[in-house]
């Protein structure tokens, strides 16, 4: 790839205790790019993230982020990086303009008023920046937190599960931020758990007990995981998709707004068992190129909660 | 990791910690009213002398001698006469009852018999389940019969008295002449003051930083470890300076306890212990998950501070294995310390062995704090 790289690393590996978290991760992020992180819940992700941005040291592995090395160069890579983390962690006690101002400071942010003034006019906070920051509802909380990892003008953006539980307008604001950071030479790591984010993403690489399942651009997702997907409309959809769950072939059966969509890998057995309900006319069926919905529907349906593998 | 110090990002913290500390009025509050509040319960609260002691008298023989005795306990002001009883039963129950601290007990015929030179008895019964509190009182009663003595055998009955001792016995006491009780607990209250607060708010402030996740955040951006911990502990510093002001004021002006020593003796013992127990809040603060473990495991520190540092209980009259354990304690070199400059008017050649002692101590901590510190980072 002649193109430049922002995050360049190999065999990134985090053990807690006997339990290894993150296992033998590699990732090459060009610059520029939205790169969606998907996972389950304790997949490894958060601590990846950590230890992209010097919060933690690997067990293992070596790499770049930002031409700096991961291991002996966290300092200078932590100046350039605006990592925003899954809980709101500004100062719930200080004001909006105190929050920014203190972040602004930590950074050695040049002409650090004005630029804080400016952070407060793009937030529309002017008239509320004497707020404390533990008022404001959870949607002005995280475009707060995303103004305040952006006020040093950061080359890499790292956004560990950014839009948890915010409302569905604050979440499309906030992507079209991202898109027009990413417009301007801004790199993002970005994990999320929403699928309709996952497509925003240029790149998409999915991790399960810590290990990197598949990783590409978005466009190529759904040839990797190799479905062959079929569209089913009309009516008795229901019955229909009771019916499907168990025959040969099929691995997964979705909704898609008026249509049901039945997948599998087994491009041969699943043209059989479509076959045999072709003949019921209340349904008309058809052959569509698998998108990346089904693919992550497919990946998610394969690796439920990570936590619970130890009980299983 | 860059280890640059950045004095911006220093400050920084520095004000970001002050004004947490103001918006947080109930801490606050507690920083500067506890010293006082601890002052006034100690100081006027406490009293290991105590008097107006509850006293029965079961008086079976009246005469001078009688009179000059339960005159004589009157006026001591220890003993304060609250009836009489008649026979042994009706004192044994009043004790029992807690209704009397004493039950003194002329016999019958005493003061023939004392005349005769028979040694008669004379019974004090005293409530000794609490020894602190009629120790004092009994110590005295050896003066009163003296002077009970010689006030009323004079004359013909001169030889009753029997021989003045062949020698003299006198106490001098030192330092604190009136054995008033506020000079000896008042300074060591300082050392609680400060391990109560210096300790607990140190671990808490940290602690509340990792628990809401605003240390992440924190550690994030440039900032180095000795920035955030210079920046969180020196306003903490700053909270033991008022409560030190305000402890040397009260002292002086509410229990005049004199400051007869130099005050750089007490400048840098005071220092040194400051730094003692802002580095055992670090070091608490590095052990604890949370706000509530932070704030027990800070009290399980400050009970030895109280109880084996002498601050309470004389030092010299515990079991060597408790000695042991309160050499270790930074409190109770301080408190030592503080005595001496208060009371005995050192300087800080006389303190020497006490700043060794605080010095090693806060040492040591700080050396396990940072060794601690650096695991937990990652």
């Amino acid at each position: 790839m002649s193109e430049e790289r922002v995050i360049d690393v190999h065999g990134l590996t985090k053990r807690f205790g006997d339990k290894t978290v993150v296992d033998h991760f590699d990732i090459a992020v060009p610059k520029g790019a939205i790169y969606g992180f998907l996972g389950p819940n304790g997949s490894g992700k958060t601590t990846t993230i950590r230890m992209l941005c010097g919060l933690l040291l690997p067990d293992e592995g070596e790499g770049q982020c930002l031409g700096f090395d991961v291991r002996r160069e966290a300092g200078r890579i932590k100046a350039e990086v605006g990592y925003m983390t899954q809980k709101f962690s500004l100062y719930e006690d200080l004001t909006i303009r105190e929050n920014l101002d203190f972040v602004a400071r930590m950074y050695g942010v040049k002409n650090r008023k004005s630029r804080v003034d400016g952070a407060l006019a793009d937030l529309r906070l002017v008239d509320r920046a004497g707020q404390l920051a533990g008022t404001l509802s959870g949607g002005w909380k995280q475009r707060l937190a995303l103004a305040a990892c952006l006020i040093h003008d950061p080359k890499l953006l790292l956004l560990d599960e950014p839009t948890a539980g915010v409302d569905p307008k604050a979440r499309r604001d906030f992507w079209d931020e991202i898109r027009r950071l990413s417009k301007v030479g801004v790199t993002v790591l970005v994990s999320t758990h929403y699928m309709d984010e996952a497509i925003q993403c240029d790149f998409i690489t999915y991790i399960a007990y810590g290990k990197k399942l598949i990783d590409g651009r978005a466009t190529e997702i759904p040839t990797m995981v190799g479905l062959t997907t079929w569209r089913a409309e009309g009516q008795e959809l229901v019955a229909l998709e009771e019916q499907l769950k168990d025959q040969p072939g099929v691995d997964q059966v979705a909704r898609f707004g008026s249509a049901l969509h039945v997948s599998g890998t087994d491009a041969a057995a699943l043209a059989a068992t479509v076959a045999k309900f072709q003949s019921d006319k209340r349904q008309r069926w058809s052959e569509v190129p698998a998108g990346l919905e089904e693919a992550f529907i497919y990946l998610m349906a394969g690796a439920r909660d990570n936590f619970s593998r130890d009980a299983a | 990791m860059n280890l640059r110090f950045s004095l911006s990002r220093f400050v920084a913290v520095l004000w970001k910690e002050f004004i947490q500390m103001r918006r947080d009025r109930v801490t606050f509050g507690m920083m500067i009213g506890l010293p006082i509040v601890q002052l006034m319960l100690f100081g006027f609260a406490i009293n290991a002398d105590p008097r107006h002691l509850p006293t029965l008298v079961e008086v079976n023989d009246d005469g001078p001698l009688t009179r000059a005795l339960l005159a004589g306990m009157d006026t001591s002001g220890y003993f304060d006469f609250i009836g009489q009883v008649r026979g042994p039963d009706a004192g044994e129950e009043a004790l029992r009852r807690g209704e009397a601290n004493f039950v003194v007990v002329i016999p019958a015929d005493f003061e023939r018999d004392v005349v005769r030179g028979l040694r008669p008895n004379l019974l004090i019964a005293a409530d000794a389940s609490d020894p602190s509190a009629v120790s004092g009182a009994a110590a005295a009663m050896s003066g009163i019969v003296n002077g009970a003595i010689a006030q009323t055998l004079t004359g013909p009955l001169s030889p009753a008295a029997g021989a003045p001792l062949p020698f003299e016995v006198i106490v001098h006491r030192q330092y604190n002449p009136e054995g008033k009780t506020s000079t000896n607990i008042v300074p060591g209250l300082l050392a609680i003051i400060l391990s109560m607060t210096m300790v607990m708010i140190t671990a808490v402030a940290i602690v509340k930083e990792r628990e809401r996740g605003t240390m992440e955040m924190l550690i994030s951006t440039p900032v180095t470890p000795l920035e955030v911990m210079l920046g969180k502990i020196l306003p903490y510093v700053f909270v033991g300076y008022v409560q030190t002001a305000v402890f040397l004021v009260a002292a002086f002006a509410v229990f005049q306890v004199p400051f007869t020593g130099t005050f750089t003796a007490f400048f840098f013992g005071f220092n040194l212990f400051v730094l003692g127990n802002l580095a055992l809040g670090f070091l608490i603060s590095t052990v604890a998950k949370n706000q509530m473990q932070a704030m027990q495991l800070s009290f399980f520190t400050i009970l030895p501070s109280i109880l084996l540092s002498g601050f309470m209980f004389p030092f010299a009259g515990m079991p060597g294995w408790a000695q042991t354990i309160g050499t270790g304690v930074p409190a109770t070199h301080f408190i030592r310390l503080i005595r001496k400059v208060m009371l005995k008017g050192a300087g800080t050649f006389d303190v020497t062995s006490e700043l060794t002692a605080l010095g090693v101590i806060v040492l040591v901590i700080t050396v396990v704090a940072m060794l601690r510190y650096r695991q937990t980072l990652d």
